[in-house]
C-alpha cells in the first residue's frame, strides 16, 4: 500500500457509463495528488479553451495520498475544473469528512464528464456506484438536500456533497457544499456541477488506506501531532477563536478593506471579531476529519445552529460592506451555505454594487430591493438571498463583481484579480501578499501563498510588510509549498506549526518514497507551472497578472497604513525571474524541461 | 505620558479591551507588558500605531499600542 487507492472513478453523464480505472502511481507521485494530479488530468483531458459551462468541461474530485490517512487534518479534497468565473484552472479545496470517505470507498479521484439529461446524483458505496435520479432534490436548499439524501442512503455514515439552487442556476459564484457546512467555495465550481445537471455525490466507504512504511509512519505522525498540539497558534489561537481571530489584528494593521477597498480601517471591527463571536454566539468548536486543531465554529442564532462564519466571510459582509452587525453577517452566511454561494465573492460583489449605487451608477429604481448602501445590515442579508434564488436584480449580482462592473461601465470598481474577488487583506499594506494575489493561478485568492503569515503574523519569521526585499522569492516559496500541502490532502493551517521537512517525512513514510524536501518542493513548482500553462492555453496570460487600479494608484486614505500603494510593477519582474520564466512571464523551455512537463 | 492600550484574544481575560494608561517618559513596550503581567514571549504581535515593533521599542505620548498573542487564520 502507498497512501493511494490506485483507482480513478470515471463517470460519463452523457452515456451513463461508469468505469474504474487504474491510477498510474508513478504519474500520481509526480504530481503528488489532489490539486496537482487533478490539474494534470484536466490539462490532459480537456481543451483549456473550451467554454467552462459546456458539456465538454470535466469536473474532478481529487484526494491526495494523505487524505483519509492517520495524518492530522487528512480531510482534504480538491475540486478541479475550468472555472466559469475566471476562465482559469479552478482548484477549490474543502475539508469536513467527504474527502476522507471517498478515499475509504477506494477512489483517489472521481472524473465526471458530459451532461445528464435530467437532474441526477452519484451514489457511491464502496464498489457500488450508481447514477441516480435527483428530480426530487432539484431546487432544494443545501441543508434539506443533505438531510434527504442521508435518509435515502439509510446509512448515518454516508457523506453528502451537494450544490444548492445557485449552482443549479449556474451562478458564477456558486460553490459546492459538503457535510452541510463545509465549502469548496471559490471559482464558481458549483456552476459546473449545475451545468451537468449533477446535484450531489453521496459517498460511503468502509475501507482504509495503509501507509507504505507502517512503523515509520506511526513514529513520524506522533511527532507531527505533538508539534501541532504544542504550537501556540494551532493549539490555542485557532481552537479558541477560530479564523475570525484575525479581524482585529488585520484591522489594527490598517489593511482591513472597508467599503469595497475605499478605506482599510473599520472603526467598529471588534463588534464582528472572533472574540465577539466566541462571547455571544459560539456553541462549541468543531473539527474536520482527524483534525486536532478544531478551528470550526458551531454557532447559534435565532434558534438555528450553524457553522461559521469564518474570517473571510465576516470581512466580506462586514467591513467590506461597512456592516458591523454580526447577527446579520451570520444570517447572510447561512443563506450562502443554503443556496450554495461563495461567501467571499458574494459579499464582495454586494460591496461593489454598494459603491456603484452610492456613486449613482446603479439607480434605485432598477433594483427592487433594499437600498444598496454601505452599512446596511438588511441589504447584505436580503441581497444574498436574492442572489441565491436568482431573483430580479439578484440574478445579475450572482455572476460576480467583474461582470457587474463591466455592465455598468466601471470595471475598476470590481476588486478582483482574474475576475475572482480578492479576500480580506489590502495589498497596499502587505506587498508580498499583493504580489501573491496578482500572480495566483486562480485569481484573487489568499490561499495560494498566504504571505500574511510572515508579513503580519510573524510565521515562520517576521518580515517588513512594506518592504519589497526578497518578497518575490518568499511568494514563490509559499506558493510552491502550498501546492504541495493542497496536493497531499492536508489542511493549510498545519503550516502554522509544521515545516516543509515535516511534510516530506509524512509523504515519504505514507507513500513509500525517499524524497528530499527539495524534490517535494520541486513538485510544488511543477504543479504551479502546470496551472500556469493551463491558463496560457485558456487565454489567460501574463497581462492578467495585475491588481485593480485603485490599489496601484490611490494611496490608502487613512488608518495605520495611510499613504501606501501597492508596488506591483517593481515586484513582478523579480517574481518572473525567481520562477525561471521569461521577462514576459512565460514558463521558459529550460524550466519546463527541468520540471518534466510540457 | 498618556498611551492607549488595546488588548486582544486571550489577553483580554481578567484585564480589559481598551484603556488609556499613564507611563513615565521613555518607557518601553517591555515596561508596559511587565505592568500588565504579560510575558514577552506570549506577546507575539506588538503594534504601535499599526506598525510592528519589538518589546524594546520606546513609547511616545499618545501612542496606540495593540497587543496580540500568537494567532493565525485565513
Ligand atoms: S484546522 Fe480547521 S479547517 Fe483545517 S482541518 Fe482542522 S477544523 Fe478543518
Amino acid at each position: 500500500m502507498s497512501g493511494y487507492c490506485g483507482k480513478i472513478l470515471r463517470i460519463n453523464l452523457d452515456t451513463g457509463e461508469i468505469n474504474k480505472e487504474d491510477l498510474d502511481l508513478e504519474l500520481a507521485k509526480k504530481f503528488i495528488g489532489g490539486r496537482g494530479l487533478g490539474t494534470y488530468f484536466l490539462s490532459e483531458q480537456i481543451d483549456p479553451a473550451i467554454e467552462p459551462l459546456d458539456r465538454a468541461n470535466k469536473i474532478i474530485f481529487a484526494t491526495g495520498p494523505l487524505t483519509g490517512s492517520q495524518a492530522p487534518t487528512a480531510s482534504r479534497y480538491m475540486v478541479v475544473t475550468k472555472s466559469p468565473l475566471s476562465g482559469t484552472v479552478a482548484s477549490s479545496n474543502s475539508g469536513g469528512f467527504w474527502g476522507a470517505e471517498l478515499k475509504h470507498a477506494g477512489y483517489d479521484l472521481i472524473i465526471v464528464e458530459g451532461k445528464s439529461e435530467k437532474p441526477c446524483y452519484i451514489y457511491i458505496n464502496d464498489n457500488t456506484v450508481e447514477i441516480r435520479d435527483a428530480e426530487n432534490y432539484w431546487g432544494k436548499l443545501v441543508w434539506e438536500t443533505t438531510d434527504l439524501l442521508a435518509a435515502e442512503a439509510a446509512d448515518p455514515k454516508a457523506r453528502i456533497l451537494t450544490i444548492g439552487p445557485a449552482g443549479e442556476k449556474m451562478s458564477l459564484l456558486a460553490c459546492i457544499m459538503n457535510d452541510k457546512y463545509r465549502a469548496a467555495g471559490r471559482s464558481g465550481v458549483g456552476a459546473v456541477m449545475g451545468s451537468k445537471n449533477l446535484k450531489a455525490i453521496v459517498v460511503r466507504g468502509t475501507g482504509k488506506t495503509e501507509p507504505a512504511k507502517a512503523d515509520q509512519t506511526k513514529e513520524i505522525l506522533k511527532g507531527i501531532r505533538k508539534e501541532i498540539q504544542e504550537n501556540d497558534v494551532t493549539a490555542k489561537g485557532l481552537p479558541t477563536y477560530g479564523t475570525a481571530v484575525l479581524v482585529n489584528v488585520i484591522n489594527e494593521s490598517g489593511i482591513y478593506p472597508t467599503n469595497n477597498f475605499q478605506r482599510s480601517y473599520f472603526e467598529t471591527a471588534d463588534l464582528t471579531s472572533g472574540e465577539t463571536l466566541a462571547e455571544k454566539y459560539l456553541v462549541k468548536n468543531v473539527a474536520c476529519y482527524r483534525c486536532p486543531i478544531a478551528c470550526g465554529r458551531r454557532s447559534r442564532l435565532d434558534g438555528i445552529e450553524t457553522e461559521g462564519p469564518e474570517y473571510e466571510t465576516i470581512w466580506a459582509y462586514g467591513a467590506n460592506c461597512g456592516v458591523d452587525d454580526l447577527p446579520a453577517i451570520i444570517r447572510a452566511n447561512n443563506w450562502c451555505n443554503e443556496y450554495g454561494l461563495d461567501t467571499i465573492s458574494t459579499g464582495a460583489t454586494i460591496a461593489c454594487a454598494m459603491e456603484l449605487y452610492e456613486k449613482g451608477i446603479i439607480k434605485p429604481d432598477e433594483i427592487n430591493g433594499p437600498a444598496l448602501k454601505f452599512g446596511s445590515a438588511e441589504a447584505i442579508v436580503e441581497w444574498t438571498r436574492k442572489m441565491g434564488a436568482g431573483e430580479g436584480f439578484g440574478a445579475k449580482l450572482a455572476n460576480g463583481s467583474y461582470q457587474l462592473g463591466q455592465e455598468y461601465g466601471a470595471p475598476e470598481l470590481s476588486m478582483s484579480v482574474k475576475k475572482l474577488e480578492m479576500p480580506a487583506y489590502d495589498p497596499r499594506g502587505v506587498q508580498g501578499h499583493g504580489l501573491q494575489y496578482a500572480t495566483s493561478n486562480r485569481g484573487g485568492c489568499h490561499v495560494r501563498g498566504y504571505m500574511i503569515a510572515p508579513e503580519i503574523l510573524g510565521i515562520p519569521e517576521k518580515l517588513d510588510r512594506f518592504s519589497l526585499d526578497g518578497k518575490a522569492l518568499w511568494v514563490k516559496a509559499f506558493q510552491d509549498l502550498t501546492a504541495v500541502i493542497d496536493s497531499l490532502g492536508l489542511c493549510l493551517f498545519t503550516s502554522f506549526a509544521l515545516t516543509a521537512d515535516d511534510y516530506k517525512d509524512m509523504f515519504n513514510a505514507i507513500v513509500g518514497e525517499d524524497w528530499t524536501t527539495e524534490a517535494l518542493l520541486e513538485a510544488g513548482d511543477r504543479i504551479w507551472n502546470l496551472e500556469r500553462i493551463f491558463n496560457l492555453k485558456a487565454g489567460v496570460g501574463p497581462e492578467e497578472d495585475k491588481l485593480p487600479s485603485r490599489l496601484l494608484n490611490d494611496p490608502i486614505p487613512d488608518g495605520p497604513s495611510k499613504g501606501h500603494v501597492h508596488r506591483l510593477p517593481d515586484l513582478l519582474p523579480k517574481y518572473y525571474q525567481e520562477r525561471g520564466w521569461t521577462e514576459e512571464g512565460i514558463p521558459a523551455e529550460a524550466k519546463l524541461a527541468q520540471l518534466g512537463i510540457t | 505620558m498618556p498611551v492607549e492600550v488595546r488588548l486582544f484574544a486571550t489577553f483580554r481575560e481578567g484585564r480589559f479591551k481598551e484603556k488609556q494608561m499613564e507611563f513615565p517618559q521613555a518607557s518601553s513596550l517591555a515596561d508596559l507588558l511587565e505592568h500588565l503581567q504579560i510575558a514577552e514571549t506570549e506577546a507575539r504581535i506588538l503594534l504601535v500605531n499599526g506598525t510592528a515593533v519589538s518589546a524594546e521599542h520606546k513609547l511616545a505620548p499618545h501612542d496606540v499600542v495593540s497587543i496580540f498573542p500568537p494567532m493565525a487564520g485565513g
